[in-house]
């Protein structure tokens, strides 16, 4: 099994020394216009938020997989876990500020102790919409992870789960031997419980390019992911979030292995579509980290880019305060304003 | 210039016919783009079309477009091998099937 960045100790374990990158080269030589120069250009600078409707939690970097693209490294040698304490005040946001979107995402988020008692609370709590972002392998587990899929039931969860392909081959080159059979044995456990079907349980699946090129046109994608899916194994889902590959992390240290780094880039920044702009996650979204700081999505906690605002923690959230700061942005939101736009909720236009 | 025929860049400047012929570039561009749209055959089945064609027009910039199109698109690589196939026998078709004609020559010529 790969093993993440920073038990490798590599110089890309460092979110700076990624930072660093993604200002030099051709950023740095002007070929290439920064993503402030670009939202300057658009007179859409700085990007500020609209409103809060999700609230998007990671639980911790621990995940039982060690995927090849993935940019929180995470992996089963990663130990940041949210603690109880967090959990409760991650909650009394929650329902102070009413968001109606509880997104909860990791590492494997399954893995985090608090995952159950966190769900019965919010639930009790009256918190509209919960999200899980499953690994679905997590689900294949262990005993005790076998019950899960019972329990994401009993309190409606909408599972929101990656499948970068209808071929073993192409998945499990992406997510790790043995993934794509564990992850269709999963799903079909899901589809009967009725995920899938019924529609008060949503089941949608995340494709992201499995290399260094963009996602095609969503619609043509989920189509094709249907009638495979249906026709070998007889699953079914309600839709297809397509997400480009963000240069940070893993899937950086893979674009400079192959030599396709600045490529990339390029096709990124000439791929930027000003109509994403209204819809990028990061404008409707809070990414609360592990240890309670916040983030203005999942891909600046990762580079440890913090909100630029006096209130920066769970422990001093302040909304108002929030909804007027300015979006930190880099080089790698050219990923979610590329083509048709990407986020957690798939394409954006 | 290059000291090669083909340079991969030079795919990126491929807009730039229309500078020396604006109504012809433009009109071509614009078939271009509503040809590869959704109509009566897929998108995804016109890729894996000119994924073929390519290969038999042995273009090196329509290899690489359609290469990038087939990964994005999902398209598997025996799709995309079984495409070059179809594109090849046709091609090899071509050529044999003048051997009729050669046939035909020979006995018309022959005692």
């Amino acid at each position: 099994m790969l093993k993440s960045l920073r038990s490798r100790a590599v110089p890309l374990a460092s979110s700076k020394h990624q930072i660093n990158t993604l200002e030099g080269g051709d950023f740095q030589n002007a070929t290439l216009k920064t993503f402030d120069e670009t939202l300057k250009h658009q007179g859409a600078w700085p990007l500020k938020p609209r409103a809060l409707d999700i609230l998007q939690v990671n639980l911790g970097y621990m995940c039982n997989q060690t995927c090849a693209h993935c940019h929180v490294d995470a992996g089963p040698d990663r130990k940041e876990i949210m603690g109880i304490d967090t959990i409760k005040k991650v909650l009394a946001v929650a329902k102070k500020t009413g968001v109606p979107t509880l997104d909860l995402t990791g590492g494997a988020p399954e893995m985090n102790p608090h995952f159950r008692w966190l769900i019965e609370t919010a639930r009790a709590e009256g918190i509209k919409e919960i999200i899980v972002r499953s690994n679905l392998t997590i689900l294949e587990a262990n005993a005790s992870y076998k019950t899960l899929p019972q329990f994401f039931k009993k309190h409606k969860l909408r599972i929101v789960s990656s499948l970068p392909h209808y071929s073993a081959k192409r998945t499990d080159k992406q997510r790790g031997e043995g993934v794509f059979s564990k992850s269709i044995t999963a799903l079909q456990k899901l589809n009967a419980l009725g995920y899938g079907t019924n529609p008060e349980l949503i089941l949608d699946l995340v494709y992201n390019p499995s290399g260094a090129f963009l996602s095609a046109d969503q619609a043509g994608l989920e189509k094709n992911f249907k009638t495979k899916l249906e026709a070998q194994f007889g699953i079914s889902f309600n839709q297809l979030f397509c997400i480009n590959n963000l240069p940070i992390s893993r899937f950086l240290e893979y674009l400079i292995a192959s030599e396709n780094y600045e490529t990339y880039m390029e096709t990124l920044v000439e791929s930027f579509n000003p109509a994403t702009l209204s819809g990028v996650m990061c404008t409707n979204t809070l990414s609360v980290g592990w240890d309670g700081a916040l983030y203005d999505c999942d891909f600046n906690q990762m580079l440890e880019l913090a909100v630029d605002s006096a209130s920066n923690h769970i422990d001093n959230f302040n909304l108002d305060r929030l909804l007027k700061r300015p979006i930190r942005v880099n080089q790698h939101c050219y990923g979610c304003t590329a083509g048709a736009g990407s986020s957690c909720q798939g394409s954006l236009t | 210039m290059s000291d090669t025929y083909y340079n991969p860049k030079d795919l990126k400047n491929f807009k730039n016919i229309s500078d020396w012929s604006a109504p012809l570039g433009e009109a071509f561009f614009s078939y271009y783009q509503k040809v590869f749209e959704e109509g009566a055959l897929s998108a995804r089945e016109k890729s894996l079309i000119a994924l073929a064609v390519s290969h038999v027009v042995k273009c090196p910039y329509c290899i690489d477009a359609y290469t990038q199109d087939a990964l994005k698109r999902g398209i598997e690589e025996e799709e995309m091998m079984e495409a070059v196939h179809a594109g090849a026998a046709i091609e090899a078709g071509a050529t044999l099937v003048h051997a009729v004609q050669m046939m035909n020559k020979h006995d018309k010529l022959s005692l």
